[in-house]
């Protein structure tokens, strides 16, 4: 299948912990079975330590590009926390990029400690709608609470992100690729997680 | 779970630069690989200690980085193929070995991989290891891509065991820890059986002798490397400008080139052997410009050594103009981005590029600066360290007599920044907090009063930090040695080390006891549980004020992420809600101004503090800091 655009480039960001390298290696294997060429690049070291990460995507039917993309290039950001997404958008966005949000905030440590204060939803979704063309969200860590474990949340976007239908994910290709990743009884759960997000996912319109 | 040993010739993977690496390296039959864990190092040896089992091979998490390659050198003078994994510093710490090994060559397949850390993303420095390549007259190979590390990694064995050498393969984090397509080779079965040739003893000596010899093996290797398929041309037949790269530069040039669509006025040499300079590429690709751009990370190596190279045939080449780092073209510190060779091209090649309006970056950049609060990093929600830097701190304090903690490598090193209340005042190298504790240790007799203490974690201490407990011991240095011993190599991914009970390979081991190492040396150890801050801080207190000589404490509490993986959450914990008074308690904000925990957080709108149930990990330690007991802990 060709892309709109190529490379499709594409951001996932959030709080180290929150399993940003899996959803993007799970996704990126998913574009690999279809034919694509996909390199990510990642940042991590801050990983494990409450700190700002995001893995660069590229997908491409032409090249092996490289895993860091140039500025103002990326095509759609997916944020595992809210303000993580604005934080990418000053290097890398564009008035065409979109944007796909998990709505729950992750206090930064300088926050809890009273140095500093997180900024209210609306006013981070306003911002962000201001400077992109689509944006999507929902709670994703609300419904990987329900299912009983936070770790679900990254899954749970990546089911929102097949609803969206920018790039050919679906459930077939997500369960093909889980299913060699994980055991048995954890790919079913994240099977679920899929689904969930899938359903969740909603246009963020201003009020 | 790793996909390298898939037995599918042909099929495509998404694999990361380490995986490649270490599938390339089973592709070439490699029977034994060893390494210590250090990051963009480390699944190069966790990905095949996964496999290793199934596939008879034999991977060692090795105790540092000199044992490690010793342990693959032993595989090679064996007759096997054997590699080695590092990170930029863990060379330095086997380069002793290795600076012996070039002169008494080795006999099966060698490869040494080094995973370089330009801007140290995860590293206390970002030196350049490709010095150590000229340093010891070796093979140099730096992969640009994930298909070619694999290639290359399979290569590297196959040219080793050609010269009797050890190859050395520079990687970087922008390969090593990034994933891209790579299309699988045959996986043969490693079948060689080791013997150990006793007729031909293994010595680097007679040096004139031997040194002579590694000269011929590498004019051997620049050969080969002549007509390797991992240096290449893409471009004009004749270019306005020539960039000679290697590495992650491959990819930004590139990117640049096509960005700026000048595919026809640039072109880019790509050098995949850069140690010995394949001198007669080199001048076929000089000769299309006249204007030359370096494009490498970190330090000038190609640039300073085919500079020197050019000035040889300077006559047939004729005039150049060089530009890279030492003209300040391009940053000499750093790595390097799709955009530094983009903003560089636009410059020498004066073409027009806008990704975006102006008025939108000012409005991106103010909407972060604004609405995205910085994350400084801390320590994970849960993790022993905050309290042992809790009690530590508190502790110094009582004492009075504005004693310090020397560092080490380890997540225990966010100790110098305020996840650690900034009590950590030096860091160097793996084991050096102990090191230089040796040496403040002593200076007593010119008039150091102050307390000192080291820190350094469990892996660390069987790394680099016994051999210094050893010299205190016997030299009478006089500081506290504390031993975080959170059962795992955490940083780098929970490996395991002679601590945990387990092999690389899954196997049961027997631990090697840390407090009963201390008191077979002779030092006072006393071991205790950093969660329990009161206790803590009494031994740490009462061993301050021991006399003389070296005391050792073990605080021993599982990391955190660990314990989680495996057992969920011990507590639940919550803010009683009634009972915590807020602003109005007097303890102005213990919990969370001072404590810092992720999973506490401070609810603007009722004022109070709150658990986030989606990261309290469950330690329950913050219930023991609140001096309203607000905060509950109910056992799960």
């Amino acid at each position: 299948m060709l892309l709109e655009k190529d490379p499709w480039n594409l951001v996932i960001t959030g709080v180290g912990g929150q399993g940003n390298v899996l959803a993007s290696q799970i996704l990126g294997q998913i574009l690999v079975d279809k034919g694509y060429l996909v390199t990510i690049g990642e940042t991590y070291g801050a990983s494990q330590r409450g700190g700002s990460v995001m893995s660069h995507m590229r997908v491409s039917t032409k090249d092996q590009f490289s895993p860091l993309i140039p500025e103002g290039q990326a095509d759609l950001v997916i944020g595992l926390e809210p303000t993580e997404v604005l934080r990418v958008m000053a290097p890398y966005g564009n008035p065409g990029t979109m944007a796909l949000v998990n709505l729950r905030p992750i206090h930064p440590i300088d926050v809890i400690a009273g140095e500093n204060s997180y900024p209210e939803l609306q006013k981070v979704l306003a911002r962000l709608k201001r400077l992109s063309s689509r944006v999507w969200i929902l709670n994703a860590t609300e419904i990987a609470l329900e299912m009983g474990d936070p770790i679900f949340s990254n899954i749970v976007m990546l089911g929102a992100l097949s609803a969206l239908e920018l790039l050919p994910v679906d459930q077939e290709g997500f369960a093909s690729v889980v299913q060699r990743l994980m055991p048995g009884h954890k790919a079913e759960e994240n099977l679920v997680a899929f689904q969930k997000g899938k359903l969740a996912v909603r246009e963020y319109r201003e009020t | 779970m790793s996909l390298i040993k898939t037995d599918a010739p042909g099929q495509r993977l998404l694999l990361m630069g380490n995986e490649a690496i270490a599938r390339g390296a089973l592709e070439a039959g490699v029977q034994v690989c060893a390494a210590y864990p250090g990051n963009p190092s480390s699944e190069i040896i966790g990905t095949l200690s996964q496999v290793a089992e199934e596939l008879g091979i034999y991977v060692e998490w090795s105790v540092n980085e000199k044992v490690a390659l010793e342990v693959a050198a032993a595989a090679s003078l064996a007759g096997l193929r054997g590699l080695a994994a590092m990170k930029q510093n863990g060379l330095n710490v086997a380069s002793d070995f290795l600076l012996n090994l070039n002169l008494s060559g080795s006999k099966g397949g060698l490869v040494v991989v080094v995973c370089d850390d330009p801007s140290a993303l995860s590293s206390s420095n970002e030196e350049d290891s490709r010095a150590f390549a000229r340093l010891a007259d070796l093979p140099l190979l730096e992969p640009s891509g994930f298909q070619e590390a694999k290639e290359m990694t399979k290569w590297a064995f196959e040219l080793s065991e050609e010269l009797g050498l050890p190859c050395l393969i520079r990687s970087v984090t922008r390969v090593s820890h990034a994933r891209g397509n790579v299309q699988l080779g045959e996986l043969p079965k490693a079948e060689r059986r080791a013997r150990f040739d006793t007729s031909k003893p293994i010595l680097p000596v007679p040096v004139i002798w031997t040194h002579r010899l590694l000269h011929e093996k590498l004019e051997k290797c620049r050969k080969r490397f002549e007509a390797s398929e991992f240096n290449l041309y893409r471009g004009p037949q004749r270019a306005e400008l020539l960039i000679l790269t290697s590495g992650a530069g491959w990819m930004y040039a590139l990117e640049a080139i096509s960005n700026l669509g000048l595919e026809a006025r640039v072109g880019i040499a790509k050098l995949g052997t850069t140690w010995p300079l394949p001198e007669g590429f080199l001048k076929e690709q000089l000769s299309r410009s006249t204007k030359v751009l370096f494009v490498e990370e970190v330090d000038p190596f190609l640039e300073t050594n085919v500079k020197g190279f050019a000035a040889q045939v300077q006559e047939e080449l004729g005039p150049k103009l060089f530009l890279g780092k030492s003209t300040g073209t391009l940053p000499d510190i750093g790595e390097l981005t799709p955009d530094h060779l983009i903003r560089v091209l636009k410059e020498l090649l004066e073409v027009s590029y806008e990704p975006r309006p102006a008025t939108y970056i000012q409005e991106a950049a103010q909407a972060a600066s604004q609405a995205a609060p910085p994350r400084t990093l801390g320590f994970c929600a849960g993790c022993p360290h905050r309290a042992t830097y809790w009690a530590v701190k508190k502790a110094l304090a009582l004492d009075g007599r504005d004693g310090f903690v020397l560092g080490d490598i380890g997540c225990y090193s966010l100790g110098m920044g305020p996840a650690g209340f900034f009590q950590m005042k030096t860091l160097h190298a793996m084991g050096s907090g102990a090191g230089l504790a040796n040496g403040f240790g002593q200076l007593g007799r010119f008039g150091l009063e102050q307390p000192v203490l080291a820190v350094c974690g469990d892996s660390t201490f069987y790394h680099a930090a016994i051999p210094a407990l050893v010299n205190a011991r016997y030299n009478g240095a006089d500081f506290l040695m504390l031993i975080l011993d959170n059962s795992a190599t955490a940083m780098t991914g929970f490996q395991p080390h002679p601590g945990t009970g387990r092999t690389a390979m899954g196997e049961v081991a027997n631990p090697i006891d840390i407090e009963a190492l201390c008191r077979a040396l002779g030092v006072r150890v006393q071991s205790a549980d950093p969660f329990q801050l009161d206790r803590t801080v009494e031994l740490l207190l009462d061993l301050l004020q021991d006399g003389k000589g070296v005391r050792v404490l073990v605080l021993r509490q599982e990391c955190a992420l660990v314990r989680g993986k495996r057992e969920g959450r011990a507590f639940k914990v919550l803010v009683d809600q009634e009972r915590c008074l807020g602003l109005k308690c007097g303890c102005n904000r213990l919990c969370t101004r001072v404590f810092r925990c992720p999973g506490l957080v401070w609810d603007g709108a009722s004022g109070k503090a709150r658990v986030d149930e989606a990261i309290c990990t469950g330690c329950g330690v913050c219930a023991s800091i609140c001096p309203a007991s607000a905060i509950l802990k109910e056992a799960i």
